[in-house]
């Protein structure tokens, strides 16, 4: 790929991103979330997350895939579970699948 | 307009900076992941530490890369990107009752999002304390930078970034972000939905589409009563 597409792909990134953090704040400024909503918007985090989570951990682009990493989250998880600092659950993640890597 | 800043603002953003200094560091891997990532995928050093400072979101870095790595072009690049940032729109939405100021000052505090400083700063009523999303975001937009900086830098020294498990830093990120969240039944339930929506889709739909479809669990809230 060329420097030219580098650029504008960081360009519109960062215009598109800078866009969609600042669309809520000053749409929905100065009105109330009706607690109907208020219940569907605290149950984003969990589903959006864990979309991520799964899509990062059991795929592999477009297809389903598992491997060391799979293990090496499930450890991190184990860290983080039992109320581990995240720079500790990350740092056993990376561990674990580098170790089960390097001895299969 | 109610605005709920708690009693003590420097009190919130202090409390903040204690959740965001662990989230910190771990930011700072999944940047240097990034760093390294987008070396290899062709970026510069300063087009890696460019694009972390006036991007500042992994999940739309992470996919546009991708896809310009598996040959797609700017446009499906930023597509992406888009899509994986598509879930700051219904936080942004419900952070903004407890903005202050117009327009303009709102737009500029809705860029502190990120996935961890708005689940810490959630109240329970459905409010925002924003000076505490403010603490947490702080500490992780620095660590950002500098591990990018050292990723892009020091690339070469980390070398494959597969032997030393480093794919493994940013699913876990989120992992740490997410189980804090999980605290009833239906937010385990909801989260599983998401997980299971995404993967069905993973295979026959563009990059970012699985996640925004997978917020759709979250219509559950709709059913629920009271909390």
């Amino acid at each position: 790929m060329s420097t030219a597409m580098i650029w504008w792909t960081i360009a519109g990134v960062a215009v598109t991103t800078v866009a969609i953090k600042a669309f809520g704040p000053v749409v929905m400024g100065g009105r109330v979330l009706p607690p109907r909503f208020a219940g569907v918007i605290v149950l984003t985090a969990p589903a959006v997350l864990a979309a991520l989570v799964a899509t990062s951990v059991f795929a592999d682009g477009d297809h389903l895939a598992v491997g060391a990493s799979t293990v090496g989250v499930g450890a991190g998880a184990i860290v983080s579970w039992r109320k581990g600092s995240p720079m500790i659950a990350v740092l056993v993640a990376a561990a674990v699948t580098a170790l089960l890597r390097a001895v299969s | 307009m109610p605005v709920l800043d708690s009693s003590d603002p420097r009190a919130s953003f202090r409390e903040g900076l204690k959740v965001g200094i662990p989230f910190s560091v771990a930011a700072g891997l999944v940047s240097l992941s990034f760093g390294v990532v987008a070396r290899d995928v062709g970026f510069s050093a300063w087009a890696a530490i460019i694009m972390s400072l006036i991007v500042f979101a992994g999940s739309a870095q992470f996919a546009s890369v991708a896809i310009l790595a598996g040959g797609g072009n700017p446009v499906a690049a930023i597509a992406a990107a888009s899509l994986m940032n598509s879930r700051f729109l219904p936080m942004g939405a419900a952070l903004a009752p407890s903005l202050p100021g117009g327009r303009w000052k709102r737009a500029a505090q809705g860029q502190a999002v990120v996935d961890a400083s708005w689940a810490v700063a959630a109240r329970p009523d459905g409010s925002f304390d924003r000076w505490k999303l403010f603490g947490t975001t702080a500490p992780q937009f620095l660590m950002w930078q500098l591990g990018t900086i050292a990723g892009a830098f020091g690339g070469d020294l980390v070398g494959d970034l597969d032997r030393l498990g480093l794919d493994a830093i940013y699913p876990a990120f989120f992992v740490a972000i997410l189980i804090p969240e999980l605290h009833d039944r239906d937010r385990v339930g909801v989260a599983l939905a998401g997980a299971a929506i995404a993967l069905a889709l993973v295979s026959f739909t563009p990059a970012g589409v699985p996640i925004l479809v997978a917020s759709t669990a979250a219509l559950w809230g709709l059913r629920r009563r009271a909390a």
